[in-house]
């Protein structure tokens, strides 16, 4: 494929494992955080982690948006799904995240009309074709996937689509980054930039790591050789001793943003004071709601909707192999309460998450060699 | 050093705990049916390993082949079943009867076995257009002179209207063993090389596409067709050599090979730039987030051959119309038992794991 294999050239990434290879210290171990889930994705499915020393080690973040979605949210949007004559919609891997009580795809199994879709439009024509049944829209997702539910939502109050709501659980990036940040035991060298969510809020948001806490920051593309790209620029700051934002995607990233979706999510959403992410707990105003200019379309409030916490079960040590403190196996639940096939945290929900990778793959992820 | 020592300990213990607990047979927990338990992967297997071979019982289902082996006086024989139950009815490349017949076939042909005959049983909608039964039927007929089988006995039902998405189908079938052929999981040995019969992922993504949910159009056909030229042309090449065959159906060439690994406790290495994938199919792969490993087929084979027959076998398999595109992909290994590595494009190794439920297409 035009445009994209050219990003995947073998000989160009074995070019840059060597230039990774002459920037690492002999003998010190490198952490470094992809706070994205779609780099996690890149990394496994190119097997880019194959290609550094072991003592560059890769810790996945908490930009998963699915994983982050807490159990008391989830059964927020099932109790919803149940409600006779809803149809029920949502992006596909949302379907598969357990809340208390079993999952969307559960709650389909069970009678409920959840149906995928592919963008927040698809439930708007759904609700178009289906005018006598209320169609609700489960919204999640950072900055990336904000805008266009906001444009959705503009675009359904302009078509007077009366039958149509949302139930919003975007989450914005730099506050959980902040909350881990914060952290006295972090144990982070640099970070891997989301460049889905830069794209909309650009590279800026990004220079309070480096400025208040020390940490290289470079805003990275999502094919294999950005990411192995990004990791040398990381490596190059730490050898040279600089500490700055860099933005190796500026082929999609603009470092200001793109200011229209910024105008349009302003005037759709509004910060909640906090919101609860799963393994991380409340964070304040890290999500958002609809404005009140929307809060027609805000299923919540159409809806009677129970928005019972459910707390992560207290041994649950996601924050802790977040921050890069303990490693999977060291969480006092792993591999025994909590499984790939019964997650507890928001690390075993996807199959890419760290302890469900750890999991799957742990004997053979062990075989690289440290330089 | 002695910290070191205790957390490498402690690690291992860890490890070990859950080896322990993936070897064990599934057990089936789950208090409804969902989606994942049809679509081939983990779900589906907890279902036949924990509720079905229990008790069922029988040596030949646990060897849990695509077909039942059976003796009746000398005469070696196979025996299989399936139900179609595909929406849209007709696909580009094809439609649900064609499908009926030559799966049937196909999971026949992989145990080394030629088809000699099918029933048929239609549980059809009130409503049904008649013009579409006909259709299905004439496809059932031409489906079934392509492959060199009679239809022996059928059955029709009807069921109220909402039912059945117009119509199901199934078909058992009921083969004759090769005598060339001696094809079993057990018989893989590291060293063998594994080869695929063509391009992947063509008939599940045509349906994905045909459903019309996406929004994406593309040129892509199902692959439906039967498999036994492909077999009788490898157990000619390479006889005996010829450990063991697989149809890559549901959940793809990567549920076949995990399936495999276990079964015959070896790894495998595939090299994924040696397996054949269509431009189209590759890029509405990577539109949907879905990895053509892990779509169906419907007229493709992956064959375990011994080392030294492989170079035969691939240049025979390539002789077959429909398979010109066949490929050696990879290896067995001994090391790590159960699992399959890729060597990707970009040139690390990774793991392809068993597919957990449906290919449900990512948002990020």
């Amino acid at each position: 494929m035009k445009f994209v294999d050219e990003f995947r050239d073998a000989a160009l990434g074995r070019a840059l494992a060597g230039e990774i290879l002459s920037l690492v210290e002999p003998g010190r171990h490198y952490k470094v955080m992809e706070v994205c889930g779609g780099h996690t994705h890149s990394i496994y499915k190119y097997g880019v982690d194959d290609l550094l020393p072991a003592n560059v080690e890769l810790v996945h973040g908490p930009g998963c948006p699915v994983c982050v979605i807490p159990m008391g949210r989830v059964d927020d949007g099932i109790a919803v799904a149940n409600v006779a004559g809803v149809i029920f919609t949502c992006f596909g891997d949302m379907m598969r995240v357990p809340g208390s009580d079993g999952s969307l795809l559960d709650a389909k199994a069970a009678g409920a009309d959840v149906r995928m879709v592919y963008s927040p439009l698809d439930a708007l024509r759904i609700a178009k074709q289906n005018p006598d049944r209320e169609v609700v829209f489960f919204a999640i997702g950072f900055e990336t996937t904000a805008p266009s539910t906001a444009l959705t939502l503009k675009r359904a109050r302009a078509e007077g689509v009366k039958n149509f709501s949302c139930i919003c659980s975007h989450v914005t990036i730099v506050p959980p980054l902040r909350a881990l940040l914060e952290s006295p035991d972090l144990r982070l060298d640099g970070f891997i930039g989301p460049g889905h969510v830069a794209t909309v809020v650009g590279a800026r948001p990004f220079e309070f790591i480096p400025a208040d806490y020390g940490r290289p920051l470079v805003v990275a593309g999502f094919e294999p050789l950005d990411i192995l790209q990004s990791i040398a620029m990381i490596l190059r700051q730490l050898a040279q001793g600089r500490c700055e934002v860099e933005n190796q995607y500026k082929r999609v990233v603009p470092y200001e943003g793109n200011l229209r979706a910024l105008e349009v999510l302003s005037e759709v959403f509004e910060l909640r004071p906090h919101f609860e992410w799963r393994g991380l707990g409340f964070i304040s105003h890290s999500g958002l709601k609809l404005s009140e200019a929307y809060a027609d379309l805000d299923a919540e409030l159409r809806f009677s909707v129970p928005g019972v916490r459910v707390a992560d079960p207290k041994a649950c040590q996601c924050g802790e192999v977040l921050k890069g403190v303990i490693k999977p196996w060291e969480c006092k639940v792993f591999g025994t309460a909590c499984t790939p096939e019964r997650p507890i945290g928001t690390c075993m929900v996807s199959s890419e998450g760290a302890c469900a990778a750890y999991y799957n793959f742990g004997r053979f992820a062990r075989e690289r060699e440290v330089v | 050093m002695g910290d070191s020592a205790a957390v490498s300990e402690r690690e291992e213990k860890i490890l070990a705990i859950i080896e322990t607990a993936r070897g064990k047979r599934a057990k089936f927990r789950d208090e409804r049916i969902t989606m994942a338990h049809g679509a081939g992967g983990k779900a589906t297997q907890t279902l036949i390993e924990g509720l079905f071979v229990p008790a069922f019982g029988g040596a030949a289902l646990s060897e849990m082949a695509d077909a039942g082996r059976l003796s009746l006086d000398g005469v070696e024989l196979a025996l299989t079943t399936d139900a179609y139950v595909v929406k849209p009815l007709r696909f580009p490349g094809g439609s649900i009867g064609e499908l009926a017949v030559n799966g049937t076939v196909n999971d026949l042909a992989v145990a080394g076995a030629r088809a000699l005959a099918l029933s048929l049983s239609l549980v059809l909608e009130e409503g049904l257009a008649a013009d579409e039964l006909r259709a299905e039927v004439d496809a059932i007929a031409a489906a079934a002179s392509a492959a060199q089988v009679e239809i022996l006995a059928g059955d029709t039902k009807v069921v109220e209207r909402g039912h059945a998405d117009g119509m199901y189908v199934c078909t058992s079938g009921l083969g004759r063993r090769d005598p060339r052929a001696s094809l079993a999981p057990a018989n893989i040995r590291p060293g063998d090389h594994v080869l695929l019969s063509g391009a992947i992922g063509e008939h599940g993504m045509a349906i994905m596409l045909a459903r019309g949910e996406f929004e994406l159009d593309a040129a892509i056909e199902s692959d439906t067709a039967s498999l036994w030229p492909a077999v009788d042309a490898l157990l000619d090449a390479a006889g005996p050599s010829l450990r063991c065959l697989r149809d890559a159906t549901r959940g793809g060439v990567a549920s076949v090979l995990n399936e495999l690994a276990r079964a015959a406790s070896v790894a495998m290495l595939v090299d994924e730039r040696a397996v054949p994938v269509q431009p189209a199919v590759a890029g509405a792969g990577e539109i949907l987030g879905i990895d053509p490993m892990y779509v169906a087929n419907e007229g493709k084979l992956v064959a375990f051959v011994a080392p030294e027959q492989a170079g035969e076998a691939l240049a025979a398999l390539r002789c077959v119309p429909g398979s010109e595109q066949a490929a050696e992909i990879g290896e067995v290994r001994s090391e790590p038992t159960g699992m399959v590595l890729v060597e990707t494009s970009f040139g690390g190794r990774r793991v392809m794991d068993q597919l957990v439920g449906d290919p449900l297409p990512r948002i990020c």
